[in-house]
């Protein structure tokens, strides 16, 4: 259980945005002077980023997805990796 | 695999209210070889050749982009490709209802430069009152939700304003702030001995980045772009020639960066004659430097080759005399020399000379010189 008020939910910076790269055939993550490209995994994971969900939410999303347990790890590491590069905050 | 480039400077315009001594612009601007602008059907061309070569992010720069009446509807072209658009902009007369028709049209982001940390040094550098209008455009792009990037060239004369130029970006909101060295090309070199800073004051400056770094974290980035005489190894300049990386001008010209058109011993090809592709791909002035084999000792048996690239080929060309040389910046280069004089004769100055603006006029007459 999130207790609330905590800032879990995970948020697409309005700096960033989704794009996908014809040319490469690969989904990136553009943002002011820079880019970072994703897996599959990594598109589905912001996808979930709605706004709404927490972190959790989204890891049970997932589980849910594709019957298995332990993405949890994955999924925080992913995403902290990015709140590292400013490109995705956590909220209430 | 042959690299594809990511990144595409369209310099819409070389036309420009403000005259900063540092113009990454060609001496020649106001020249007849930038005279005939692109048009809009032929920008937009241009960008869906980019996007199709594997162009991402788009900087609408100059001369002054917002000049161009045309602005809005290349945005709106670009951002329905899928390109990132960044605005590079002085902010002069810029107003909110522009940049909330540009927002509209999807525009990304919004790089404003600033000269000092004041109004007095701000339009001294400039050469044209200007701050105010820079901080209100600061303010509306921050009421319209653009990410903003706040840009400062540094040199001599406003080094001593990094701590309150950080305090301004902050207090501002901006995501980023680009503290950027003076790169000695264009205007700026012809001004080198009036911009170029002393050791002490890079020391003092490079201190103050680093406590702000710490104090801020991901609240704003600050980026410090290396001041490259006072480095011992070269930049890897733009990621390596013709690797990730290009530049259109206002007339249609297509260069490796924004100061490769002043190499006189490269052929540039026009995107009114030729494909983007095919520049990319084939011209000179871009099969010349790509990759390693064209690069001499020191560079050729450097592990650090893989990093830097040889570093700058416009510097080797304006120093050193030849574009195909190690950048002289580097410490092992034989022309390190040229670049140590240069530095200390900023040091034994005791007072920083005039610099010259730039300036449609002085640029005429560089450009009857030759």
């Amino acid at each position: 259980m999130t207790a609330p008020g905590r800032p879990t939910v995970p948020r697409l910076h309005q700096k960033a945005r989704l794009q996908h790269d014809d040319v490469r055939g690969r989904d990136v993550l553009l943002y002011p002077e820079g880019l970072v490209a994703l897996n599959p995994t990594g598109v589905e994971i912001l996808q979930l980023c709605d706004g709404v969900r927490s972190v959790a939410d989204v890891v049970a999303t997932l589980e849910q997805r594709y019957g298995a347990t332990g993405v949890e790890h994955d999924v925080t590491a992913f995403l902290d990796g990015l709140a590292a590069k400013g490109l995705v905050t956590y909220g209430p | 695999m042959d690299p594809k480039p990511l990144w595409l400077l369209a310099e819409l315009t070389y036309k420009c209210p403000l005259q900063c001594p540092y113009c990454s612009n060609p001496l020649d601007f106001a020249g007849p070889r930038f005279k005939r602008e692109l048009s809009t059907d032929e920008w937009c061309r241009v960008f869906r050749e980019a996007k199709a070569l594997g162009v991402l992010q788009l900087g609408l720069s100059g001369g002054e982009p917002t000049l161009r009446t045309d602005l809005e509807e290349l945005v709106r072209q670009a951002h329905g490709l899928g390109l990132y658009t960044s605005l590079i902009t002085s902010a002069y007369r810029l107003t909110k209802e522009r940049l909330a028709v540009l927002k509209a049209a999807g525009l990304d982001h919004v790089q404003i430069s600033i000269q000092g940390a004041d109004a007095e040094l701000s339009d001294a550098v400039a050469g044209t009152a200007s701050y105010r209008d820079k901080i209100a455009a600061y303010h509306y792009t921050r009421e319209l939700g653009f990410p903003l990037t706040v840009n400062v060239v540094l040199h001599r004369r406003n080094l001593h304003q990094v701590e309150a130029l950080i305090r301004l970006a902050e207090s501002l909101g901006a995501e980023r702030i680009e503290l950027a060295n003076t790169q000695f090309y264009g205007w700026a070199l012809h001004n080198r001995d009036a911009l170029m800073p002393t050791k002490a004051q890079l020391d003092h400056a490079w201190r103050v980045v680093q406590r702000e770094r710490a104090r801020l974290g991901t609240r704003l980035e600050i980026v410090w772009v290396l001041p490259d005489y006072h480095e011992q190894y070269p930049k890897p300049c733009m990621g390596g020639w013709a690797r990730a990386y290009m530049t259109v001008t206002p007339a249609g010209e297509v260069w490796p960066c924004h100061a490769a058109g002043r190499i006189t011993t490269l052929t540039f090809e026009n995107v009114r004659e030729h494909p983007l592709g095919w520049i990319w791909e084939h011209s000179d002035a871009f099969a010349r430097f790509r990759g390693d084999a064209w690069m001499p000792e020191p560079c050729r048996s450097c592990p650090r080759k893989t990093q830097d690239f040889g570093g700058c080929r416009c510097q080797a060309f304006l120093v050193a005399g030849d574009a195909g040389l190690t950048d002289p910046v580097c410490s092992l280069s034989p022309h390190r020399h040229l670049i140590d004089a240069a530095v200390a004769e900023v040091e034994r100055a005791a007072e920083a000379v005039e610099w010259t603006y730039r300036a449609a006029p002085v640029s005429r007459a560089l450009a009857a010189k030759g």
